[in-house]
C-alpha cells in the first residue's frame, strides 16, 4: 500500500511497516479460506501479539506500546486492508483492555495489564444485550455480591470473540435501574457459568465469531470490579469515542482494499479493445472512490490527533465513524460494479468486502446513533 | 560467539527496478529499498546461534546514507550493533571493490563467524563469500541450508540442485545461507524501540585505510559493456491434453527444475 502518510516519528513508520509485512505474509494468504470456513485465525492474531501490536495505544509502564492513537489507527487500517476480521479483533481487544487501563486500580493494572497487553491473551467486550443495543443504560444482566464474589446472571448478545476470548469485560447491574446502577467487572473466560452460545450465522466477517453469552451464576471475584460500583456506564461511554475511531480505521482499510482491487482489475480488463479504466464511466467511479477514502482517512486521523492532544474529539469521532463506514459501503458496492459479473462471484474478494462493509455501519453505535450524537450537539 | 552479518540494502525486488542514468549501475535512489531478502535469513541464523552460545551479533553494511534505514530495520530484529561503511568513492564498485572494503572493515571487528545471504537480489553474483574468504584467509562454506557450531569450527549442509553436501571448516569461517535454513523472525515493537538506541558506527574509506583509487567505478576489475531491458513476457506454452497432458506437464516442470 503506497500511501503518503504523515507520521509522527521514525518508529511509527517502522511499526506500520511491520504491521504491513505481517498483514501481507501472515494474514492475506489465509483470509479467503478462513472466511469461507468460518474459522477464527487465533494463531495469526498471536503473531500480531508477539510483535507487540495488541496493546499499541496503552502506556509502556502497563506493558503497552506507548503509541499515539493516530499510529494505532493506521496500524488497524493496514491490517483491515488485508483482513477485516483481524483488524476488528485488534480493535475489540484494544477496547476490552480499556476499562482496566483507564479505570483499574494500580494494583489491578500491575496484576492484569501486562498479560492483557502482552499479546498472548484475547479479550471480549460484553455490553450489548438481546433487548438493548443502542440503549445500553437499560441493561439487565445482574451482579449480586456474595461474600468475596459477584454472582453474575443474564445474557449478553452480539459479543465478538465469544468462545475464543480469554477474558471478558462485563457490564452488569449492581444497583437500581438506569445508568447509575451499572458496574464493570473483568472475568476469565474459563469462569464456570460463562457459556457462549452457537455463533450467529452472519452475512460477513464469518471468521470472527459473534454469539450470545449466557452468565449462569458465574462467580467473579470482587477484586475484579473495575472502578467503583455504579461507575460502569461512565466507563462504557468513555470507551465509545475511541472504539468508533477503531471502526472508522477498519472501514478505511477495507475500502482501500476494494478500491485497489477494482483499479487493478479495470487496468487489465479490456472491452471494445480498450482498458475499461479508460472509459470515463469507470475511471471517474474509481476517482470518486479514491477521493472518498482519502477524505475519510483524514477526518479519522484528525479526530485521532485531537484525542492525542488531549482535546475534545467525541463529535469528530462520531463524524469519522459515520462518514468512513458509509463511505466503505459505497466504495465496496462500486468495486463490485467495476468488476461486473466477476464482482458478484466468490472468485474475487470484492463481494466479500461488500458484505463485510455492511456491519461497520451497524457496530459501535449504528450510523443513526452517530447522526443523533452529532445533531444533538448542533441543536443545543 | 561473536558473529558479523553482512547486510545489503537493495531495491525492492517486488517493485519495478531500473538502471541509473549511466545505464550500467542499479538505480538506488528511486523506489523502495529493502534489506536483501536472503540477508534476513543470515540475521536469523546469527540470532539463533547467539541464543545458543551467547556473544555479540554485529551487522556490517556498505552503502549510501539511506542504507541506514535498512540497518535500523535489521537491528530491530535483535542484533546488538552495526557498522556502516559509507563513502562517495565506493559508488560504482564491482564485487571485488566491495570485497576489499568489507575485508578492511572486518579487519577492525572481532568475530568467530561471518554470515551472509547466499546472493543479493540486485547484483546476484554470489561471489562475495569466496572473495572475502580469500582476502581474510578464512574458510568459505557457501549455500548453507543448515549450520551448526561444531567444536572449534562449523558444520554446514550445503544445498545443491540434487541434494546437499556436508562440509566442515575449522577456525573462523564465512557462511552464506539460503532461505531454506530457517524462518526469519518479525521485528517487534520492543525491538523497534531498542533499535533506536543501538550503536551504529559510521566508517569512511580513509578510516579503513583503503585507497579510494582501488574501489569505485574507476578501480573496478569488471566493466558492464551493455545492458538490455528484460524482454517482454512471451506467450505461454499451451499443452493440449490428448491423454498424455499430465506427462507433458511433468516433463515441462522437470525441464524447468520445478520438480
Amino acid at each position: 500500500m503506497n500511501r503518503y502518510r504523515l507520521l509522527p516519528s521514525d518508529e511509527a513508520a517502522a511499526i506500520l511497516e511491520l504491521a504491513g509485512d505481517i498483514a501481507d505474509r501472515e494474514l492475506a494468504p489465509l483470509a479467503d479460506d478462513f472466511e469461507e470456513r468460518g474459522e477464527f485465525p487465533r494463531e495469526a492474531v498471536r503473531v500480531l501479539g508477539r510483535a507487540g501490536l495488541l496493546g499499541l495505544p496503552y502506556d509502556e509502564a502497563d506493558g503497552g506500546g506507548g503509541q499515539p492513537y493516530e499510529v494505532y489507527l493506521q496500524v488497524l487500517e493496514v491490517l483491515a486492508y488485508r483482513w477485516l476480521t483481524v483488524a476488528e479483533a485488534v480493535s475489540v481487544h484494544t477496547l476490552a483492555c480499556y476499562p482496566l487501563a483507564a479505570f483499574g486500580s494500580s494494583a489491578q493494572r500491575a496484576e492484569y495489564l501486562p498479560g492483557l497487553l502482552g499479546g498472548e491473551l484475547l479479550g471480549g467486550y460484553c455490553l450489548t444485550e438481546p433487548a438493548g443495543g443502542s440503549d445500553a443504560a437499560a441493561l439487565t444482566t445482574r451482579a449480586v455480591r456474595d461474600g468475596e464474589d459477584y454472582v453474575v446472571n443474564g445474557t449478553k448478545a452480539w459479543i465478538t470473540h465469544a468462545g475464543v476470548a480469554d477474558f471478558y469485560q462485563v457490564f452488569c447491574r449492581t444497583g437500581g435501574p438506569g445508568p447509575a446502577g451499572v458496574s464493570c467487572v473483568f472475568a476469565d473466560a474459563s469462569t464456570p457459568g460463562i457459556v457462549p452460545a452457537r455463533p450467529e450465522r452472519k452475512m460477513g466477517l464469518n471468521a470472527s465469531p459473534t454469539a450470545q453469552i449466557a452468565f449462569d451464576d458465574a462467580r467473579v471475584p470482587a477484586g475484579r470490579l473495575v472502578g467503583e460500583e455504579g461507575e460502569g456506564f461512565r466507563i462504557a461511554m468513555s470507551a465509545l469515542d475511541a472504539g468508533r475511531l477503531g471502526i472508522a480505521a477498519c472501514a478505511i482499510g477495507l475500502a482501500q482494499a476494494a478500491c485497489d482491487y477494482a483499479t487493478g482489475y479495470a487496468k487489465e480488463r479490456q472491452q471494445f479493445g480498450t482498458r475499461i479504466i479508460d472509459f470515463q464511466g469507470v475511471g471517474f467511479m474509481l476517482a470518486d472512490m479514491a477521493t472518498q477514502i482519502e477524505a475519510a482517512r483524514q477526518l479519522t486521523l484528525h479526530a485521532a490527533r485531537l484525542k492525542d492532544a488531549g482535546r475534545p474529539y467525541g463529535i469528530v469521532a462520531a463524524q469519522a465513524k459515520l462518514f468512513a463506514t458509509d463511505m466503505a459501503m459505497k466504495v465496496t458496492t462500486d468495486a463490485v460494479q467495476v468488476l461486473g459479473g466477476y464482482g458478484y462471484v466468490r472468485d474475487h474478494p470484492v463481494e466479500r468486502y461488500m458484505r463485510e462493509a455492511k456491519v461497520l455501519q451497524i457496530v459501535e453505535g449504528t450510523n443513526q446513533i452517530q447522526r443523533m450524537v452529532i445533531s444533538r450537539t448542533m441543536s443545543r | 560467539m561473536n558473529i558479523v552479518v553482512l547486510v545489503k540494502q537493495v531495491p525492492d525486488s517486488g517493485a519495478e527496478r531500473s538502471l541509473a542514468g549511466d545505464g550500467n549501475t542499479v538505480d538506488r535512489t528511486g523506489g523502495t529499498n529493502v534489506i536483501n531478502e536472503m540477508d534476513e535469513y543470515a540475521i536469523e541464523e546469527a540470532l539463533r546461534l547467539k541464543d545458543e552460545t551467547g556473544g555479540q551479533v554485529t551487522l556490517l553494511t556498505v552503502g549510501p546514507d539511506h542504507a541506514l534505514e535498512s540497518v535500523r530495520k535489521a537491528l530491530s530484529m535483535g542484533p546488538d550493533a552495526a557498522v556502516h561503511v559509507s563513502d562517495e568513492a565506493i559508488a560504482g564498485s564491482d564485487a571485488l571493490g566491495t570485497a576489499k572494503v568489507l575485508a578492511a572493515a572486518l579487519g577492525t571487528l572481532e568475530y568467530d563467524l561471518i554470515l551472509s545471504g547466499a546472493e543479493s537480489t540486485d547484483g546476484g553474483v554470489q561471489v562475495m563469500p569466496h572473495m572475502l574468504a580469500e582476502l581474510l584467509d578464512i574458510a568459505a562454506l557457501t549455500g548453507a541450508r543448515k549450520l551448526t557450531a561444531d567444536g572449534d569450527g562449523f558444520l554446514v549442509e550445503r544445498q545443491t540442485e540434487d541434494g546437499y553436501e556436508v562440509v566442515r571448516a575449522s577456525g573462523k569461517a564465512i557462511v552464506s545461507v539460503w532461505d531454506t535454513i530457517n524462518t526469519p523472525r518479525y521485528p517487534s515493537l520492543k525491538g523497534i524501540m531498542a533499535a533506536k538506541r543501538k550503536p551504529v558506527t559510521a566508517v569512511t574509506l580513509a578510516e579503513l585505510g583503503v585507497p579510494a583509487g582501488e574501489v569505485g567505478a574507476a578501480g573496478a576489475a569488471t566493466t558492464v559493456l551493455s545492458a538490455e531491458p528484460r524482454p517482454v513476457r512471451g506467450a505461454g506454452q499451451r499443452v493440449e491434453d490428448t491423454g498424455d497432458g499430465g506427462e507433458k506437464l511433468v516433463e515441462y516442470l522437470a525441464a524447468e527444475k520445478f520438480v
